[in-house]
């Protein structure tokens, strides 16, 4: 089972790597990817200094692509994947038809990964995406059950990826527009999902307003943790209800270790670890305790048991220091 | 330019569908979609039910389209997706790859839903070679965006959501289940009891979300009726109405009417519970004055 882990800059590429990272996912320095944070990614020498410096340790890396070109501008999403190719990028991360259309026809060697972004959650949808473009890999959505997980890894015509680790994303990815909504920023188009700019932070007596394109979506104590605000993390008001709550989901992160032995058991080869626009010291404190965790269970798939310094070590780094299993888990849903 | 109804996204009682489209098939809307989009676990209407009040529709001389779910998770759900693909009688809407792939295999047209994310032409093309006859422009997409998509004629139609409240996402989660302290696996069907969705405000009373199950709409109505003209000018071949009340059938009659004259189509202003940011390239929540 590979532990994939995320690379915002050049530091945390590294610190993935020391920390026993398998594999390292990054994306340009622009908009051809859902991440395009300031002062985030990478530019084309800094990716063929990454590439070199993760193929000298016999480890993999993946170039995610993840946007949907905008009309006219095609060509500079074609030139990304000239490039990967060009960097022997070990996997293009896509959910475009016609970058996958793109890269299967010009660069057949090329393995392609399909993006979280594509939102495949059923084997029509993998069996179409396998058969158009020969896809090697899926990124699954953060909406499916272990067992249905287990059951679609059973029939999959491709490897399957999952997200094991990091900020939780509610909704069928690519499928969001509650960032769009209210900003105008979409991370399809090649923004990101509730950027920085448009968040606004207001102290009212006890209370911190938090605000996104002047819209409130939440009201919290001074002292109180927060995640970082996205709509779909707000406290809001029902017809039926006095007080403002969490109606979609409250300030959680992803952490899936417990589930470590089923995911290998269900055949899962990819564990992904959220997170590019995080530090370094995320990365190398995430990585290292899925590390250990992964080797663990290999050494003794048995007997494994998910130990609390792992757990505390991961809740440390977790949005609202709360963490959940999110749609593996049927309650939650 | 026609006028099409797109599918019931509540959860109505099965006689106020039924009533809903026995009137619809009185007005003079050509274009009708039908079909449960948004969750499996609803019930009210079986695929059956469908199948008759579609053929009914058709009778009245309407183009049918059954649109199918958004997110399909389980076997089961792709099961059933097959064997309404399969159907015999009537095209899809494909709300995920999912129909496509099945559309695309028993060599059947299809139309692509505002779900699966078309955002250029090269995309479209490929997927008009598998079959689409006719694609629905996502949500979030703007007015410059779709003309440039559609700069050269496509030789498929191109249909706008026009009027009615915006699909905005789709989760593994039910929030009214929730909202009512429910599992989604014993949620009694407790969407029923919002025939509009469970609105939710903001802390300082502002409209922000419409929750409908799993899937979260916008508060706002999106009200693009004023853009007929121009949306007709650039060619998109249909606007979408996306039902909400009975009245909507008579508001979509009455464009069909208005727009056998579109050079003096009538002025709609919107109000502070409409919005049409998307379509002026802004956030979706915006009201564009033009």
């Amino acid at each position: 089972m590979e532990l994939l882990c995320p690379a915002g800059n050049l530091a945390s590429l590294k610190a993935a790597l020391q920390a026993g990272a398998d594999a390292v996912y990054l994306g340009l320095k622009d908009d051809t990817n859902a991440r395009s944070f300031a002062g985030l990614n990478f530019t084309p020498a800094k990716l063929q200094e990454a590439a070199e410096l993760t193929h000298k340790q016999g480890k993999k890396i993946f170039l995610t692509l993840n946007t949907f070109p905008k009309p006219g501008e095609e060509y500079r999403w074609y030139q990304a994947i000239d490039l990967a190719a060009k960097l022997d990028m070990d996997a293009l991360i896509v959910a475009d038809l016609s970058l996958l259309d793109y890269a299967h026809r010009h660069y057949p060697k090329l393995p392609l990964h399909l993006s979280v972004q594509a939102s495949a959650t059923n084997l029509g949808a993998l069996s179409f995406y396998k058969e158009t473009f020969n896809i090697a890999r899926v990124v699954l959505p953060r909406v499916l059950s272990m067992k249905q997980v287990r059951d679609l890894a059973k029939v999959s015509p491709v490897d399957l990826e999952v997200f094991a680790f990091g900020s939780l994303c509610i909704m069928a990815e690519g499928r969001c527009h509650l960032s769009s909504y209210v900003t105008g920023q979409s991370p399809n188009t090649g923004g990101s999902c509730s950027p920085a700019k448009h968040v606004r932070w207001e102290e009212q007596g006890q209370d911190r307003l938090t605000r996104l394109n002047e819209v409130l979506i939440d009201k919290s104590g001074l002292d109180e943790q927060m995640g970082y605000p996205v709509v779909c993390k707000g406290r809001y008001l029902t017809e039926d209800q006095d007080s403002p709550q969490y109606l979609l989901e409250s300030p959680t992160s992803l952490n899936t270790l417990s589930l470590l032995p089923e995911l290998a058991k269900a055949g899962i080869v990819s564990l992904k670890i959220e997170g590019r626009q995080r530090s370094p010291a995320y990365v190398e404190q995430v990585t290292k305790v899925w590390r250990q965790a992964i080797d663990t269970y290999l050494n003794h798939p048995e007997q494994f048991q998910s130990q609390s310094h792992w757990e505390q070590a991961l809740a440390k780094v977790s949005e609202g220091q709360i963490t959940t299993l999110g749609a593996y888990e049927r309650n939650w849903q | 330019m026609n006028i099409s109804l797109g599918p019931l996204l509540y959860c109505w009682q099965k006689q106020q569908v039924i009533d809903f489209y026995q009137q619809v098939a009185t007005s003079h809307i050509p274009l009708v979609y039908l079909g449960e989009a948004v969750c499996s676990r609803r019930r009210e209407l079986k695929w059956g039910d469908y199948l008759e009040l579609a053929q009914m529709l058709k009778q009245a001389g309407k183009e049918v389209v059954l649109s199918t779910l958004a997110l399909i998770e389980s076997p089961s759900e792709y099961a059933e997706l097959k064997r309404q693909v399969e159907n015999g009688e009537f095209i899809v809407e494909a709300n995920d790859m999912a129909a496509v792939y099945l559309a695309q295999e028993h060599k059947l047209p299809f139309v692509c839903g505002a779900s699966i994310n078309n955002y250029n032409r090269a995309s479209l093309d490929i997927l008009q070679r598998f079959g689409m006859k006719r694609f629905v422009m996502p949500v979030e997409l703007s007015k410059s965006w779709l003309s440039q998509v559609i700069q050269e004629k496509p030789i498929f139609e191109v249909e706008v959501l026009g009027h009615g409240y915006l699909p905005l996402a789709h989760s593994a989660r039910c929030f009214t289940a929730r909202h009512k302290q429910l599992t989604k696996d014993s949620c009694q069907t407790v969407c029923r009891q919002y025939s509009k969705g469970l609105l939710a405000q903001t802390q300082e009373q502002q409209p922000l979300l419409r929750l409908n199950g799993i899937q979260t709409q916008s508060a706002h109505c999106l009200d693009l009726r004023g853009e007929m003209a121009s949306m007709a000018k650039m060619g998109v071949d249909v606007f979408r109405v996306s039902p909400s009340s009975m009245e909507c059938i008579a508001m979509a009659d009455n464009l069909v009417d208005a727009l056998k004259a579109p050079e003096s189509l009538p002025y709609f202003p919107l109000n502070a519970e409409q919005c049409n940011g998307y379509w002026f390239g802004e956030a979706g929540v915006a009201i564009h004055i033009s």
